[in-house]
């Protein structure tokens, strides 16, 4: 039976969250049918598949899929599973193939998932129609700018409509590369979390926990040199930051940045010698974007969230994470880097060891933020006798939302109960 | 010409670093790093990487590794306070190669993590080291932990001195 899971009360200004929401097997099994079923779920980057014939393999919503290239050049996604059978016919997880054989008793399906070879096809009668038994594919698959994404709902609104105002976070994110093209580098990190999935999606735009779940970050950052401002008038950070609805239950933070950026934003730990390059960068912005296009660029952070799942963090660098339920109590987390397809390999080996200050199951915060979901997961075990979650920090606040209230967990958790309801 | 450098030697070596590690006295472990020293744990898709192109778990230089262990030792490091017990074992030590006073050793290791009351973790894989011979001792220079799971999965993070 559909039923809410919010209390949303705009005259006592007041957010509850049923705690039900983030520990109940039948809300998982819902979440399934009522939210991942219907929205847009990231798949893969088109950098990923470089060359024709290149493809990965990779578990999308627990869905075994391929993601590849044709001979042609055309990517598609295609479900790992044998049609006759059952069996995966790619067991490797990445790599180039022309096709795929089952090693079960051997259909051979084209890199298109086309269906080329049947051992004994002779065997068959009746309705037996190769043509129609090709690898199966999820009903839509579309991209946004190198982004692939892939809907089981044949209903869902084209991608880019979907996306609504996200698509302007991106493109900002792909102004750093002087062609507009950036690619996922080398290295996935995939690790569980012991925690509900939806705790990602608040911990990833959620900068009020910053000063208390990253003191020990912020002491490295002031260590090395980095100027962290102490937080005036109320705030709770260093820097003035929004948190910005872009429709459809997507949104962003947009914060001025204290932090330093590989794209331009030179702080101590990249080094003396960084300088020039960084500059070079900076000019190539400003010529290119102009002065205010540029400083958005460099100057600015952001911290994106697409509906259900995807979370794009353009902070101490750039990563791309998806993550995926496998119960109640439990999440898969693959992350991956994003760098400009025309970075030198001094701006690349920069990015990628700014992020490891942050980022990542060695980061010096993400393994705090994954503490902190998992005792609220833990402490969630009391959840019939304390029920709800106080979520209304800044709901009275007119005008420009912060960073650091919940406005932004509130549109999704909006987003989540309306799907939740519709059933 | 100084002494070769033998197995025993480098297994002590180990052996004390393993203790000092499980233990948690990780400044005693800074004393045996020499000042440019180097710490990696490489992606499980991609052991070999290079971590100025491929996207590492843990890529520290000296400076790093000194903030880390300054991290660690505090309790406002969520993810290992209480600090995790941890037991390693080492063993198929081998000296792969030498190079003047730098020594290049091999050995595989089991770790045993225990985090308050959950059940172990087991962090399997290989430690490749360069050894660097100092006036008398033997310091660390580099030291590369490559992890045999194919992804870290439900070990989780490496949030301690792996």
């Amino acid at each position: 039976m559909p039923r809410s899971y919010i209390v949303d009360d705009p005259v006592k200004q007041q957010f509850l969250l049923d705690r039900e929401a983030l520990v109940s097997q039948t809300v998982l099994e819902d979440e399934r049918s009522r939210i991942f079923a219907k929205s847009w779920v990231y798949v893969g980057h088109s950098s990923e598949l470089k060359k024709p014939n290149d493809f990965v393999t990779r578990r999308v919503g627990g869905r075994p899929v391929i993601f590849c290239r044709d001979g042609k050049g055309e990517i598609h996604c295609l479900f790992n599973t044998c049609r006759h059978r059952g069996a995966l016919v790619c067991t490797e997880p990445e790599g180039s193939r022309r096709s795929f054989r089952c090693i079960y008793h051997g259909w051979t399906y084209r890199n298109d998932g086309q269906l080329a070879g049947v051992p004994g096809a002779e065997a068959y009668r009746g309705e037996f129609d190769k043509n129609a038994l090709g690898l199966r594919r999820p009903a839509r698959f579309e991209a946004y700018r190198d982004f692939w994404f892939l809907s089981l709902d044949p209903e869902v609104p084209a991608l880019r409509d979907y996306l609504g105002g996200a698509t302007d976070y991106i493109d900002l994110v792909l102004d750093q590369s002087p062609s507009g093209r950036m690619e996922i580098v080398a290295g996935a990190q995939e690790y569980d979390v012991g925690a509900n999935w939806k705790l990602m999606v608040e911990n990833s735009v959620d900068d009020y926990h910053l000063p208390t779940t990253h003191s020990t970050w912020l002491n490295y950052m002031a260590n090395s040199g980095v100027k962290i401002e102490t937080p005036k008038d109320g705030m709770v950070l260093p820097t003035r930051g929004l948190a910005v609805d872009l429709g459809n239950g997507h949104f962003t933070t947009d914060n001025i940045n204290f932090r330093g950026r590989p794209v331009a934003a030179w702080i101590p730990i990249y080094g003396e010698e960084a300088k020039p390059e960084m500059d070079e960068i900076r000019r190539e912005l400003v010529e290119r974007l102009g002065p205010d296009r540029a400083k958005r660029v460099a100057d600015t952070n952001r911290n994106l969230v697409i509906f259900p799942n995807l979370v794009i963090n353009d902070g101490s660098s750039v990563t791309v994470r998806t993550f995926f339920p496998e119960g109640p109590n439990k999440m898969h987390v693959t992350a991956w880097a994003l760098g400009p397809v025309e970075e030198s390999q001094a701006a690349r080996a920069r990015r990628l060891d700014a992020f490891l200050t942050f980022y990542g199951p060695g980061g010096f915060a993400t393994p705090d933020d994954v503490e902190a979901l998992e005792l609220v997961q833990q402490g969630l075990a009391n959840w019939q006798d304390v029920r709800w979650t106080e979520m209304s920090r800044g709901m009275g606040r007119e005008g420009d939302q912060l960073n650091s209230d919940e406005h932004h967990l509130r549109i999704f958790w909006r987003r989540w109960n309306q799907m939740m309801e519709a059933g | 010409m100084p002494e070769p450098i033998s197995r025993a030697d480098v297994e002590d070596l180990l052996f004390r670093e393993a203790a000092l590690l499980d233990e948690w006295r990780l400044e005693e472990w800074l004393q045996m790093l020499t000042d440019d020293a180097a710490y990696y744990v490489p992606p499980n898709d991609h052991p070999d990487g290079d971590h100025l192109t491929t996207l590492f778990i843990l890529a520290d230089d000296i400076v790093r590794i000194r903030e880390r262990v300054k991290r660690l030792m505090s309790p406002e490091c969520h993810a290992e306070y209480p600090h995790s017990r941890t037991r390693r074992l080492i063993s198929n030590v081998r000296i792969i190669g030498t190079d003047g006073d730098l020594v290049t050793v091999a050995a595989n290791f089991v770790c045993s993590r225990f985090r308050r009351y959950e059940r172990v973790r087991e962090y399997v894989g290989a430690y490749r080291y360069l050894l660097k011979r100092q006036g008398a001792e033997l310091r660390i220079k580099e030291r590369r932990v490559i992890i045999d799971a194919h992804e870290l999965g439900s070990l989780g993070a490496v949030s301690f001195i792996l």
